[in-house]
């Protein structure tokens, strides 16, 4: 067998996987002056400069909002409206926060109000709006033995579900849901353990799945449950609206002073346009149409005011 | 499809800059003798064990804008959240693969191979080539060893990639994404593709060891 024959086909089959993708292969964002460094040296035609330096905007946000298909529903108009592209990190509300503390982000959009405040109040961010909001929603079986049909506090439900030991499934997780479960064990005065409190350390998708097969409740966010109605979940809504089920949206322009590198003018026209009300429209028209009701609540300042409500008091 | 493209270019790529620099290593430790070799090769072995998350996550706190690269602006450093900090986690995690599978076939090579090219008065160069012929097939499984890692490899690739909807999703991310999201046919699909890559790829290896090796 001839050797160079050999090294010819190895050599074609990796240049093949690295050239895999010329067309949507794009440049670093790096300064122009400065050649970029060549990936690998291969024959392949060099990848078309077509998009040429669009401005990235990095947003840090949670997987709600993502998972949900909410940013990939609004972003366009405003990557088309701006000629911007929109980079949709999608982690952790601990995560995103902290991205945005070491400057690794231009905008996040975050649901810890406690924990937004508090990244405000260390000066890692330029300013806060108040976006939308979802709610949380008490979800468990048909058979509801713990009898929670019909109640409109949540505290009462969880004190219900505790006294009757029916099984719960919780995040576990640190989540910015196990965190509001933790709010609403703690509002009730009792401190959840026991065969009957099960921690799964897994996502909503999960839990929810958990919760149908084991017969249980649990909490959830709307969207996510809504989304399993569709997968043919038994799991039913048992109590919704009472206010500590809140859980809402705020968008913060990361700090400028972490360095030149952060897009602190896009940062501010993202957030601009996310409180506008066509914007906000947007938001609540959101899911309306799949699940009947919106995902999403719009709730900024700008909205509230034109539908006739009271801004923020913040 | 530009998930799949992305995927290739991404573990291509990488593939490629640690089989360029792990053949050599173990080319060299394969061949020489020197003080603190069997400690080197201990710590090449507990290299090819090392989680890939873990890889990048120091990966993610170098490149990081306050880690000790992300302070420095050069266009050689990559930027977290792009396709090259992939390549540069996943390499990382390959390289020792290549190296110490290398090894392990330069070190099944006849000594009596070595002595005879030394005696004709071979350059160290030469002797590495020759040595390395030798051990074609091992080197061979080396690189599929080493692909087979990082092309199924998530958790490096998720959080210095950052996952992002066609910049840095790969299919391994997007089997994640689609199945928190419930979307389990989408995620099967893409699952099947990757187990598809592979097959392909290792078929090709295969063939590729056959006609080498006789």
């Amino acid at each position: 067998m001839n050797k160079k024959w050999l090294w010819f086909v190895a050599i074609f089959v990796l240049a093949l996987m690295v050239a895999g993708c010329g067309g949507t292969a794009e440049p670093t964002a790096v300064p122009t002056d400065i050649p970029a460094p060549e990936v690998a040296p291969t024959d392949a035609p060099a990848p078309a400069d077509t998009a040429g330096e669009r401005p990235r905007l990095l947003l840090a946000t949670t997987t709600s909002t993502e998972n949900s298909g909410l940013l990939a529903e609004i972003l366009p108009a405003f990557s088309q409206e701006y000629n911007v592209d929109v980079d949709v990190v999608a982690v952790g509300t601990g995560q995103a926060l902290q991205l945005g503390v070491d400057g690794n982000a231009d905008v996040l959009l975050v649901h810890a109000r406690a924990q937004e405040d508090a990244f405000m109040a260390n000066g890692d961010g330029s300013r806060r709006e108040d976006v939308m909001y979802n709610d949380f929603i008490i979800v468990g079986p048909p058979s509801d033995p713990a009898g929670l049909q019909g109640m409109t506090s949540a505290t009462e439900a969880f004190t219900k579900i505790a006294e009757t030991q029916s099984p719960f499934v919780s995040r576990g997780d640190d989540s910015g849901t196990h965190s509001k479960e933790k709010a609403i064990w703690a509002a009730a005065g009792i401190e959840p353990a026991g065969d009957w409190y099960i921690s799964a350390g897994q996502g909503m998708g999960a839990v929810l799945t958990m919760a149908d097969e084991q017969q249980a409740y649990t909490l959830s966010d709307r969207a996510t449950y809504l989304a399993l109605t569709l997968e043919g979940t038994e799991l039913v809504i048992l109590v919704e609206g009472d206010p500590i089920l809140f859980n809402p949206y705020g968008v913060i322009a990361v700090n400028p002073d972490k360095g030149a590198h952060i897009h602190a003018d896009l940062a501010n026209q993202f957030i601009d346009w996310l409180i506008s009300v066509p914007t906000q429209e947007l938001i609540g028209n959101f899911g309306v149409a799949e699940f009947g009701s919106s995902l999403f609540i719009p709730d900024s300042n700008a909205w509230r005011e034109s539908q006739g409500m009271e801004p923020h008091s913040n | 499809m530009e998930v799949v493209a992305l995927s290739l270019r991404v573990s291509g790529t990488a593939l490629l800059v640690s089989t360029v620099i792990g053949i050599p290593i173990g080319a060299f430790l394969g061949l020489r003798r020197f003080v603190g070799r069997p400690f080197v090769m201990a710590l090449l072995y507990t290299a090819m064990g090392f989680p890939p998350v873990v890889v990048g996550l120091l990966v993610y706190l170098l490149l990081s804008r306050n880690g000790p690269l992300g302070q420095i602006e050069s266009a050689w450093i990559p930027r977290l959240f792009t396709p090259e900090a992939m390549i540069l986690a996943q390499s990382v995690i390959a390289v020792p693969l290549v190296a110490g599978f290398t090894m392990a076939a330069v070190l099944g090579v006849d000594p009596q191979l070595q002595q005879q090219i030394k005696s004709l008065g071979a350059t160290p160069w030469q002797e590495m080539a020759t040595t390395l012929s030798e051990a074609r097939v091992g080197v061979i499984i080396a690189i599929v060893a080493a692909l087979g890692r990082i092309a199924a490899e998530v958790g490096a690739v998720m959080l210095v990639g950052g996952n992002i909807d066609g910049r840095t999703r790969v299919l391994t991310t997007a089997v994640v994404l689609e199945t928190r999201k419930g979307n389990f046919e989408l995620a099967i699909a893409l699952g099947i593709i990757l187990i598809g890559i592979a097959f392909v790829v290792n078929t090709t290896m295969l063939i590729l060891q056959r006609q080498v090796s006789k």
